[in-house]
């Protein structure tokens, strides 16, 4: 029990740093959840895509000379907006590929496009990378700035790239929270998410806000893989997979189709995800240890699913036949 | 008269390429030939007694013999088998029902893991008393368990989740594969069920229980080469078995259920259909399926461990599913066939081919560009490993262009 209070400190950290990570990549199938009602299951390569534009232009920097000489908060600022520019971008052209010619079919057939564009575009990377690096597992160039640490108390060691990655993410959360809720074109995403068929009626063009949609989600699911780069070092094209799940896992426990619910539901799997993996060993004296806490996320998953579909601040999602 | 005419057109067909594979037993080429031969007899207009006749000679005689002289042409045929049999099974939930099952794979490994453990030394470490690895002749009773397993389990995850719509039960479907992945990649501590990521080996094979009759007639066949023909005919028995019963139950009464629950489920049920019922059935019959496969898969394999049951697994039994047709049985035969060929031998020829350039180190000119060493090919570019992609393609041209899929179910060419 000593032990278990001693460590709750860089457990909770931790777990924040994982949720706003989440959070980040939920917005995105939140947001496409809630106007177009379809998983869209390749946002996880988008993610990723953000970690390997920012892991990119680290190394362009760095041959450049120029990544010790330019001010840390240049470069961080660079590299997420890169991130975030080329991840929205794929994210719209990905809708218009896949996505569009398919607007009038059932849901299914939507859905499994998207697994097909997600398997796609992890080999697409891996091809990429191989030819362009020779290599497809990539790690980010150290930053000395975001390796100091912070000790704040004995038990408590704040690691300047978690204070980064939660500043960052507190800052585009409240930036999207605003612009969906009180500009016009907010607005308008949060009409044709209600009823697209009046929007279009009122003049909203909803084709064009669908493609806003997918790049406002993609630019989220870009920075999010852009921090996780910073922060956890090493990318490959097949990393996405598991905090996607997650993240959608997020989504759903916040209430799909929800944009404070994606939020909240990142933090909650987060901080559960965090304590999951140290204190099931603890718990169960060594008979399970961290690595069933992907096993946990996802009984998670099913379990909202089965007794709360609507999640945590459940909007009633309309019924549609699939 | 001029119904022998397309006939004989096909036997000589089928006598020139298998001529072929055999004067060119390395040959990718040859034997795709002969493997052609089978998806021509659908669609040449001979009597049906011919075609039957046809393609026994070919499965029975041919595609072993050739097998003899080449292993690989063999090793790919149990291949074609083994996923011919998983997509049947996933084309009853996806095509028949509607229900989009994306962990699949979650059975496949249920029923590897079950002989695997009990048919291997690994259930000596938590069952006392020495007992293990079973005797080959247990492998046939792990079969039929192996379906009880399947059936029992694919029951217990549908029951709480058939409830939900179709994409939430895609995604429950694809957590539950991963958990059933996570655990068993896991399961070496505190006790050791599955020794982990390492796997377990060796494991046994199905008994020769008709070796002294082979020897009764004087045929002395060594080991290494009979396992191999024994597989094939072991997998094309159980391809063909779950043929047939899928194909019964399509034009039973639980068949029609199926396919009224797909249309309308509102309307399916408001006819009397038993919609939960008839969904958990139709999850327990694919499942089962997988799991009797994934018990033949861990015989033939000797070695399982959790890599061989990821996501991408599932996903390319979909594929083959949709690429052939949802709901239609050819579809699904004839995507299976597709996608493993594609992937076994396209993919795998056109790897050592880029290879073999590469070492030739010939130099390429092109016009504007200059010449180019093939040498400098990057050595990472084999197509072999770009599986993913090709599995992306299929699904998204086919959802696209071609939803209903190459050999789209019978019913839709009727209306």
């Amino acid at each position: 029990m000593e032990l278990a209070l001693e460590i709750l400190p860089q457990v909770l950290l931790e777990g924040l740093v994982l949720g706003f990570m989440y959070a980040l990549i939920a917005l995105g199938y939140t947001m496409v959840y809630g106007v177009l009602e379809f998983i869209n299951f390749a946002h996880s390569e988008i993610f990723v895509l953000g970690a390997f534009v920012g892991v990119e232009v680290l190394f362009w920097l760095q041959d450049a000379g120029q990544l010790a000489v330019l001010h840390p908060a240049f470069v961080l600022s660079l590299v997420i907006a890169a991130g975030m520019l080329i991840s929205g971008l794929a994210a719209m052209a990905l809708e218009r590929v896949a996505y569009r010619p398919l607007q009038s079919s059932p849901r299914l057939v939507a859905l499994i496009s998207a697994i097909g564009a997600s398997f796609f575009l992890q080999d697409a990377l891996r091809l990429f990378e191989s030819l362009w690096r020779n290599t497809f597992y990539l790690n980010y160039p150290a930053l000395d700035v975001l390796d100091q640490v912070l000790p704040l108390a004995t038990n408590l060691v704040v690691p300047v790239k978690s204070l980064m990655v939660i500043a960052t993410s507190l800052l585009s959360l409240g930036g999207l929270y605003y612009f969906v809720n009180r500009t016009r074109i907010g607005t308008a995403i949060r009409a044709v998410a209600q009823d697209p068929e009046t929007a279009s009626l009122m003049g909203i063009p909803v084709n064009r806000i669908i493609a806003l949609t997918f790049f406002v989600g993609g630019a989220m699911g870009g920075l999010a893989g852009v921090l996780f780069g910073l922060h956890y070092s090493l990318v490959n094209p097949y990393s996405g997979f598991a905090p996607g799940l997650k993240a959608f896992t997020a989504a759903v426990l916040g209430g799909i189709g929800n944009i404070p619910g994606a939020m909240l539901g990142g933090m909650v799997l987060g901080l559960l995800e965090a304590f999951a993996a140290s204190y099931l060993s603890i718990l169960t004296d060594g008979a399970f240890g961290a690595e069933y806490k992907d096993v946990f996320a996802f009984l998670v998953l099913i379990m909202i699913l089965i007794f709360r579909p609507r999640g945590l601040l459940g909007e009633t999602v309309r019924e549609g036949r699939a | 008269m001029s119904g022998s005419l397309p006939s004989l057109g096909l036997l000589a067909y089928i006598a020139a390429s298998s001529v072929l594979a055999f004067v060119f037993p390395q040959s990718v080429l040859a034997f795709l030939l002969v493997e052609a031969s089978l998806l021509l007899l659908c669609y040449v207009p001979a009597p049906l007694k011919i075609k039957i006749y046809l393609a026994a000679l070919v499965l029975l005689i041919l595609i072993p013999f050739l097998g003899t002289f080449n292993g690989y042409y063999l090793e790919v045929a149990i291949q074609i088998g083994i996923y011919v049999a998983l997509a049947l099974g996933l084309n009853i939930v996806v095509g028949f029902v509607g229900l989009l099952n994306l962990g699949f794979v979650a059975f496949y490994a249920i029923g590897a893991y079950l002989w695997a453990i009990f048919g291997s030394p690994q259930a000596n470490q938590f069952i006392p008393g020495g007992f293990f690895p079973l005797s080959a002749n247990w492998f046939f009773i792990f079969l039929i368990f192996s379906i009880a397993a399947g059936a029992l389990t694919g029951t217990l995850l549908g029951l709480p989740v058939l409830r939900l719509r179709g994409d939430y039960l895609a995604i429950v479907t694809l957590g539950f594969a991963e958990v059933v992945r996570a655990v068993v990649n896991n399961l070496d501590k505190p006790i050791n069920i599955t020794n982990g990521p390492k796997g377990i080996s060796p494991i046994v094979k199905p008994p020769l229980f008709f070796k002294p009759w082979l020897e009764f007639f004087g045929l002395e066949i060594a080991d290494s080469t009979l396992y191999p023909l024994y597989f094939y005919f072991l997998v094309l028995l159980m391809a063909l078995l779950i043929i047939l019963i899928t194909r019964r139950l399509e034009d039973s009464r639980v068949g029609r259920a199926w396919k009224a629950i797909r249309e309308d489920e509102l309307a399916a049920s408001a006819m009397g259909v038993p919609v939960v019922r008839m969904k958990l059935f139709a999850f327990a019959v694919g499942a089962s399926f997988a799991s009797a496969v994934g018990v033949l898969f861990a015989a033939k394999q000797v070695f399982i461990n959790p890599e061989s049951f990821t996501f991408m697994e599932s996903i390319g039994v979909l594929a083959m599913v949709i690429l052939g047709g949802m709901g239609s049985i050819p579809g699904a035969i004839l995507g299976a066939t597709g996608v493993t060929i594609l992937n076994l031998q396209l993919l795998k020829g056109l790897s050592l081919w880029l290879n073999g350039l590469r070492q030739s180190g010939a130099e390429l000119t092109l016009p504007l560009l200059g010449s180019y060493s093939l040498s400098q090919l990057p050595v990472q570019f084999e197509p072999a490993k770009y599986e993913r992609m090709v599995f992306g393609l299929i699904l998204i041209l086919m959802m696209i262009y071609r939803p209903q899929g190459i050999l789209p179910p019978r019913r839709d060419r009727r209306t």
